[in-house]
């Protein structure tokens, strides 16, 4: 079963329009990559694939449930995890942890933070409010979040921002690892397109709201005969101002 | 749609955890409720020695009157403070995206309302009782539901003002600390209703706690319970509450179509 399907999706505001009739499918056990500038579209379909935005038009099922009428079921076996939505800074880590895993009914809890906190080395912070950790910091507790409930779809926006190399490196080790223990799906935004070579097995490049082209990584790089996907991302980026 | 209780605890928790560090917010529950009955109090004490028994009277009512009102705008801010807490910390996007459904959200909010309505009325009503030699609790049992129709009140007051965020985001905040504020001339705490001018007098016996506060004159001065009046408050809260949450169900899904969700807190 795909993890996620999506077809002829629209979704336009009064003065514009931000995504315009995409259709895709993601595989269960398959990575893939929403690439594109800002404004392309790639926050508003992730928020339409979480259900905080309603599509003008189209279809969206994820892990068999259509999200415009039973997007619960769907949300309770999905997470997300982005760098531009916090936390709450006053509670520490632990309790934040805590307050998701009863959201997300998590069985054995302790147990699973421990785990967590061992993963994402997060155990000298566990007592620390959130507001007070560093932005590298806040981004592993906000994926150990995103993995609480061992979700069957993840959903990430930036993964690894701010994050140095050596743990960057380390999280995209986490995530393989996490898709090849669970066989989860991962749907994933960045900017940073080593990463996206890295873990995606297909890739949607967006513009304008559009899908303009699509392939896997090493498919794109030929067909645009590039060294690497950031060379196909501006040639695709700059196709019409040149 | 199955409810979780789980969820709604995750919620309650939530709160809970922040007031446990943070004492500024812990006093801030009591601070308010204090203050007005120590103002109100000494006004009170004032008036019943300048006129001997009617003056006691009124001294009662007052001090009777600021415990009540403050169950009202104890609860609206109790809602409304724990619903902009979660714009103020940017977390809205992490909570609607869990299983956590809006109704769950609301029940949660209640709860920690009524902790917070409890806790600041403590405080409050044992300090009448020192100073002022006044007791709530001889009113009876009927100020149980005296607390209940004010809590409602004060509680789809909260939901109107959450869904006037949900419609123009965290610039509506102010409205949070001063739409309650600004009902009570209309909610006839001190004085009748027939104390407004006619054309006004509509507009309090709309609204519950008019009649409520009718209803705790007469258990003061007549000492018997005026129960139609108790009797229109409680309709009057039910129909209040029904519009109230047919206005946030309308403005939560409205939020979920202009994305609203996403850019609450900008």
């Amino acid at each position: 079963m795909d993890a996620i399907t999506v077809v002829n999706l629209v979704k336009h505001y009064p003065h514009t329009l931000a995504v315009d009739d995409i259709s895709f499918t993601l595989p269960q056990g398959g990575v893939l990559g929403l690439l594109g500038g800002n404004g392309a579209g790639k926050t508003t379909t992730i928020s339409m694939l979480l259900g905080l935005l309603v599509p003008s038009s189209g279809q969206i099922t994820v892990l068999g449930h259509d999200i415009a009428r039973d997007r619960f079921k769907a949300l309770e076996r999905m997470n997300f995890s982005s760098p531009y939505i916090a936390l709450p800074a006053r509670l520490s880590v632990e309790e934040n942890l805590r307050v998701y895993g009863h959201l997300y009914n998590v069985p054995a809890l302790k147990h699973r933070i421990a785990e967590l906190a061992a993963q994402f080395h997060l155990g000298a912070l566990l007592s620390r409010p959130a507001g007070e950790l560093s932005a590298g910091q806040k981004t592993r507790v906000a994926l150990a979040k995103s993995l609480i409930n061992k979700p069957d779809l993840l959903l990430l926006d930036e993964p690894t921002a701010s994050l140095d190399p050596d743990t960057g490196d380390y999280v995209r080790s986490m995530l393989e690892a996490y898709r090849e223990e669970t066989n989860a799906a991962i749907l994933l935004a960045s900017h940073n397109m080593a990463e996206v070579e890295r873990l995606c097995d297909t890739v949607l490049m967006l513009k304008a709201g559009k899908i303009v082209d699509q392939g896997t990584p090493g498919a794109l790089i030929a067909r645009y005969g590039r060294e690497d996907l950031e060379q196909v991302f501006l040639d695709i980026a700059r196709r019409e101002e040149a | 749609m199955k409810t979780s209780l789980r969820r709604i605890w995750a919620m309650i928790y939530r709160h809970l955890a922040v007031y446990r560090r943070s004492w500024p917010r812990v006093a801030e529950i009591a601070y308010w409720p204090t203050l007005n009955l120590l103002i109100w109090g000494f006004t009170a004490s004032y008036i019943g020695h300048l006129h001997a028994s009617p003056g006691a009277q009124t001294a009662s009512a007052l001090i009777a009157g600021v415990l009540l009102w403050e169950i009202t705008l104890r609860g609206q801010l109790g809602v409304t403070l724990g619903f902009l807490e979660e714009i103020w910390s940017r977390n809205l996007g992490h909570i609607f995206v869990s299983p956590l459904r809006p109704a769950e959200l609301l029940a949660a909010l209640l709860s920690v309302s009524l902790l917070r309505t409890l806790a600041g009325l403590f405080p409050a009503t044992i300090i009448a009782y020192l100073l002022y030699h006044y007791n709530i609790l001889l009113l009876g049992p009927v100020l149980l539901l005296f607390f209940v129709n004010l809590l409602f009140m004060g509680w789809w007051i909260a939901l109107g003002i959450v869904s006037l965020l949900f419609r123009y985001g965290a610039g509506a905040e102010a409205l949070a600390w001063t739409i309650a504020f600004g009902i009570t001339p209309v909610a006839c705490v001190y004085y009748p209703a027939s104390a407004l001018p006619g054309w006004l007098q509509p507009v309090a016996m709309a609204l519950p706690a008019a009649h409520v506060f009718a209803g705790m004159r007469a258990g003061l001065f007549q000492h018997a319970a005026d129960w139609p009046d108790l009797a229109q408050a409680s309709a009057l809260n039910l129909g209040w509450m029904l519009l109230a949450i047919l206005i946030f169900g309308a403005e939560f899904r409205r939020a979920r179509v202009r994305g609203a969700l996403i850019s609450i807190g900008e």
